[in-house]
């Protein structure tokens, strides 16, 4: 899929500059282009370092940890098929801690650690999500976001004049996306059971 | 509304960074030691996204140099301007379940073009922000332990990237303008 949209992007383009006599736009935008791609990664190194830096004083202060308390509860509404002392409860709640605080490196072992053990609870076909999984998916395609500090990082580049004023926006709608993930995922679960006839409810 | 907003927008950072560091230290953790060796992976973890970078803001650039991008925009005005909806903005929210790279190289674009303090450069921001990239998730999750029919969660995920992408844009203009 990356194949096809790099190459529709790079060949349209240039077909289109060759069409409307813009030809000398190609080597210009190739220039610039490749220059802006290092510009940014090598920009970026700033924030990222200093957010890693914070998320690994956070892991380590068991942040994870105390937040699997308060997520407990909505762990065992959101995936009733999983038994509340099996151990997929305790990694599916220490992903929802992970990105509820924003570690996302923490939180993708962690949530392939629980869709593992999700796989061993399916009692049926291994090559099909069981319901849970489409739950976990929906969680983490989602992503709830905290502080979005990469996208700070590339305002700050741009010399924006308040980096953080997308922060209050972002959260609103990160936080909407999620409550629309887990109310599609419940309606679309129930809707595949009765079309299933009631099996494995 | 709009004034308690942006000032949890500014304390939202600083809060944060006060919180983590306290509870570090309840927890007796040798914060300076611990924010070095996290702080190591950032010079890699940027570093490596060089190489996807490069190809998409030559690709993106180029698309935009030619005159392809406005023709595109252009043919899409008619329709978006009725729903309210940039058209400016149409082709990050549809590459941004497909490719972070790619949706991170468009947002560059539109900063270059429109100013990150712009309208467009703000939903934009937020657009990029609210969301993980859907289809790289699933392909991560589900070929982890060989699962080959996701159901719904295909439809699930693609959906509440349409809703994060309209929530984008209401919020910005509630909030932002």
């Amino acid at each position: 899929m990356m194949n096809g949209i790099w190459l529709f992007l790079f060949l349209v383009g240039i077909i289109v500059a060759a069409f409307t006599g813009r030809i000398e736009a190609v080597t210009q935008g190739v220039l610039s282009g490749a220059s802006d791609g290092v510009m940014v990664s090598l920009g970026l190194i700033s924030i990222i370092a200093f957010w890693l830096g914070m998320m690994q004083i956070a892991e380590d202060a068991g942040l994870v940890a105390s937040l699997s308390r308060v997520v407990r509860p909505l762990a065992r509404w959101l995936f009733p098929s999983v038994p509340s002392d099996h151990p997929a409860m305790g990694s599916l709640i220490a992903n929802m801690s992970a990105n509820i605080l924003g570690l996302g490196n923490a939180a993708t072992p962690l949530g392939l650690k629980a869709i593992r053990e999700l796989q061993s609870l399916n009692d049926q076909d291994p090559e099909t999500a069981s319901d849970a999984m489409c739950t976990l998916l929906a969680l983490n395609t989602a992503s709830l976001t905290v502080i979005p500090a990469t996208m700070i990082g590339l305002r700050m580049q741009f010399h924006s004049r308040a980096p953080s004023q997308i922060v209050g926006a972002t959260v609103l709608a990160t936080l909407v996306a999620t409550l629309a993930a887990i109310g599609l995922d419940r309606w679309y679960r129930r809707r595949d059971r009765k079309r299933r006839g009631g099996r494995g409810a | 509304m709009n004034g308690l907003v942006s000032l949890l927008s500014d304390w939202a950072l600083p809060a944060t960074l006060a919180g983590i560091l306290v509870a570090g230290v309840a927890r007796r953790i040798a914060v300076y030691d611990a924010f070095v060796t996290g702080a190591k992976e950032g010079f890699t973890t940027s570093v490596s996204l060089i190489p996807q970078l490069v190809a998409m803001m030559v690709a993106v650039s180029v698309f935009r140099a030619s005159g392809a991008l406005a023709m595109l925009v252009g043919a899409l005005h008619p329709l978006l301007a009725w729903l309210h909806f940039p058209p400016e903005l149409l082709p990050l929210a549809l590459l941004r379940p497909i490719s972070g790279s790619a949706s991170l190289a468009l947002v560059t674009d539109l900063f270059k073009t429109h100013g990150p303090d712009s309208f467009i450069g703000r939903a934009a921001s937020v657009m990029q922000g609210s969301t993980d990239t859907t289809l790289y998730v699933l392909t991560v999750y589900f070929g982890s332990i060989g699962i080959r029919r996701p159901r719904y969660a295909v439809k699930v995920g693609l959906l509440s990237d349409l809703v994060s992408v309209v929530a984008s844009v209401f919020f910005v203009t509630l909030m932002l303008q």
